[in-house]
């Protein structure tokens, strides 16, 4: 008895020496308490779900009747149904659109425009991110009234002399991915411009200016005073973009369904209809997991790549 | 009658990717296989006597509807009011959803142990017949003996409403559910566009097509038609394959999966003239690019001589076109009986857990009364059965037109269902497969094998499926 209780006293010296050993502002098993309330909203609305999808992946399920076992056959239609590798490729397309352009594009014009003085800059600079204030469904319908067979793109052609050109571009099977994907593009432009704007104007002048006593052209200029003083707000952009190629749902929803035949159907769009109109809930939730892995793994080769060692 | 699509429907609606797996996450709250949601049996609906719902006491009715368009809504409403002075004791508190939203949230509310006592879940597959199966709806048979609801309707109309008892087949077996509303597909006309091209309105199918080689040469667009929703060129093909076939007898029994099967002559035939009419510049340029609406808006602005679609859009071609709106069922071949696309309304049902199905099947009854036909004929809305007030109307206006053109098509028998409720997945393949027919890609023969290829699939599945049912229940 002595002896536990002199064990137990032992055990709350050699804790509490623990803590006064720390040096002060180290952590400390106490800030778990702090972030329990944010960690207890996280897990009840995003981890348990996120297990729910899992498990539900695993199951043949029409969302009424008992499920059934489907172990890894879901995840195996995914590699073997051409109907199902479609949308991921179409979303790999999209990234291009989504992510590739918008960043290179974003980085042109910040080179540009840091380079010259523009008047009237902050409203360009409002206009360029005017499409990130609307909301997708605003953004789709506009544009499928441009891309429209009589639409405006398809005028402003006529208009020109390039007849040859229309086309109804949400309807053809080449160009309707495209089509979406410049949506896409016209959308995610701005918001890199704005990020990379606002880390160019935190890049030492002293750095243009020696680049300039060096002899440095604007190419060269870019390339090493530019860009690696952008390298965090790049990673940040990619970050983004990458996320919305491939979570794109509402944009597609709005204007293709997917179509024509199944020419833009993407992973988040093939979720919702899986699971809402055909009653496939396990092989939806497989999806679902899938694009989850993916993005997660896609953003953590973007930090790791663009950020690189330095933090 | 429901909407821009009803089946089809799929109009926009706000969504996103966060919506959907946040409402697919909830859904998954209930684990699937661990609860006996699915096990219940058919229950309820065992009434002997035409039952009286004054002396049921104090009851609240919590439906569920779609009626959510202008006739339809005021019809309703005056219909639950009507209901509630007749029966004081009865309050009716309704839940209006427009078709998408109430499609997608009815599965989950049936799940529920608290579900509405009516409502109105879509035929087919994916809806009424997964929801007899998994035993969420009560079987009306016995109320349909009591109250003569057997007689009351068309039996092929009725039938669209059946789920076999082993809850696998469509359009045979158990009743489900009552319908108010008939829909068909037929084609409206622009009066003075024709006019223009000096052409009369068409009387037999020869005229219809003869019509549009002359309507090109006058500088007019024969057919107006938009297609990015995908569903249209559904409408559009069954109408033409109900023509080829000539009438609607094998097509329908194919549909309720009694029937040989797609890949014949009709089928082929519709492939041939749909690409033909795209290739001609019968139809506008670039079809699969435009909207549904956006068609329906442009031949309301006079861009079109005809429009084939539903029975639903004529309350809204009606207000900007006025008296140059005409409207038909699609003419006959000469001497042959009219055919085409179409069906009725969601029907109306009755959940297995309704704590009071009695009063919920003299809400039914009262719905696809004499009266409510009435109330529905002057909302402007066409009831499946036709009353006083549907007599009384103006042959000659498109109204009118749309009402006799309802009886014919019921008295010849010439109605086919919607080819989507094939199978499960007919809607995907058929309606991605006719974007390939507009643009050329896909040929009649290819359409046909595919079309055949998945009603044989879904037939095997469905034989194995019964067998399972007879044998392990």
């Amino acid at each position: 008895m002595r002896a536990a209780a002199q064990d137990r006293g032992g055990m709350v010296r050699r804790l509490a020496g623990r803590y006064r050993k720390r040096a002060p502002g180290e952590p400390r098993a106490v800030g778990y308490l702090y972030i329990l309330p944010a960690l207890a909203v996280f897990g009840l609305f995003l981890l348990w779900p996120l297990g729910q999808t899992a498990w539900l992946s695993l199951l043949h399920w029409d969302g009424l009747t008992r499920a059934t076992w489907a172990g890894w056959d879901n995840y195996r239609d995914l590699l073997t149904d051409p109907q199902l590798r479609a949308p991921f490729a179409h979303a790999a397309v999209l990234l291009l659109f989504y992510a590739v352009l918008p960043v290179a594009a974003g980085l042109l014009l910040t080179a540009a425009l840091t380079r010259f003085r523009v008047r009237g800059m902050t409203f360009f600079r409002t206009v360029l991110f005017l499409p990130q204030v609307l909301a997708m469904v605003v953004v789709g319908v506009a544009w499928r009234s441009i891309l429209a067979p009589d639409g405006l793109l398809n005028d402003a052609l006529g208009a020109v002399g390039l007849d040859g050109l229309t086309r109804s571009w949400l309807g053809d099977d080449r160009f309707a991915l495209p089509a979406v994907g410049v949506i896409g593009t016209w959308v995610e432009t701005g918001l890199c411009l704005v990020l990379f704007l606002a880390g160019a104007q935190r890049i030492p002048r002293e750095l243009y200016e020696a680049a300039r006593i060096d002899g440095a052209g604007a190419v060269r200029e870019f390339f090493t005073v530019t860009l690696p003083g952008l390298r965090a707000e790049v990673s940040v952009a990619l970050t983004l973009t990458v996320v919305a190629a491939l979570r794109n749902f509402d944009l597609v929803y709005i204007t293709t369904s997917g179509g024509p035949g199944n020419a833009t159907s993407v992973p988040a769009y093939e979720v919702y209809r899986r699971a809402f109109e055909t009653g496939e809930v396990g092989s939806a939730s497989a999806m679902g997991i899938t694009l989850t892995a993916v993005i997660f793994a896609l953003t953590l080769v973007v930090t790791r790549l663009v950020e690189g060692r330095s933090r | 009658m429901t909407g821009p699509g009803r089946r089809s429907a799929r109009t926009r609606r706000f969504g996103g990717t966060l919506g959907a797996l946040c409402a697919l996450l909830l859904a998954a709250a209930c684990v699937p296989g661990t609860d006996g949601s699915g096990a219940a049996g058919p229950g309820g609906g065992a009434a002997t006597a035409v039952p009286d719902p004054s002396k049921a006491g104090k009851v609240t009715l919590t439906v569920w509807d779609q009626q959510v368009r202008g006739g339809q809504n005021a019809a309703i409403e005056r219909l639950n009011a009507e209901f509630e002075r007749k029966y004081p004791n009865v309050t009716v508190k309704r839940v209006a959803r427009s078709f998408n939203d109430l499609k997608k949230t009815l599965k989950l509310a049936l799940s529920g142990d608290n579900p509405p006592d009516v409502v109105q879940a879509n035929q087919g597959y994916s809806d009424m017949v997964a929801f007899a199966h998994a035993g969420m709806l009560t079987p009306l048979d016995s109320y349909a003996g009591l109250y003569g609801w057997n007689t009351r309707f068309p039996q092929t109309l009725l039938n669209l409403n059946r789920v076999s008892a082993d809850g696998t087949r469509f359009g045979t077996g158990q009743l489900y559910g009552l319908s108010q509303e008939g829909e068909y597909i037929g084609i409206y006309y622009n009066k003075s566009v024709l006019k223009k091209a000096g052409i009369r309105p068409p009387r037999t199918w020869d005229e219809f097509t003869g019509a549009l080689p002359k309507l090109k040469k006058a500088g007019q667009l024969p057919v107006q038609f938009g297609n990015l929703d995908k569903y249209p060129a559904i409408h559009t093909f069954g109408v033409l394959q109900a023509q080829a076939a000539g009438s609607a007898g094998p097509v329908r029994e194919t549909v309720l999966g009694r029937g040989a099967g797609f890949d014949n002559e009709a089928t082929r035939t519709a492939a041939r003239t749909l690409a033909a009419w795209a290739e001609k510049g019968y139809l506008p340029k670039g079809a699969n690019g435009k909207g549904y609406d956006d068609a329906a808006k442009q031949f309301a602005d006079g861009k079109g001589a005809f429009l084939i679609t539903g029975t639903w859009q004529l309350a809204d071609l009606r207000k900007p076109m006025g008296d140059s709106l005409g409207f038909m069922p699609p003419p006959p071949t000469a001497g042959r009986p009219p055919v085409t696309t179409g069906g009725e309304g969601l029907p109306w049902s009755i959940t297995s857990k309704s704590d009071h199905p009695d009063v919920a099947a003299a809400y039914l009854d009262f719905l696809t009364g004499a009266h409510a036909c009435d109330v529905l004929t002057e909302e402007g809305v066409l009831p499946v059965v036709f009353g006083k007030a549907a007599r009384k109307l103006d042959r000659d206006t498109a109204v009118g037109r749309m009402f006799t053109g309802w009886q014919r098509l019921n008295e010849a028998d010439g109605l086919v269902p919607y080819l989507d409720y094939t199978t499960p997945g007919f809607y995907d393949s058929l309606s991605a497969d006719l974007q390939g027919v507009l643009s050329g890609s896909t040929g009649p023969g290819r359409l046909a094998g595919r079309m055949q290829q998945q009603y044989d699939d879904f037939r095997k599945q469905q034989d194995a499926a019964g067998t399972d049912a007879g044998d392990g229940r």
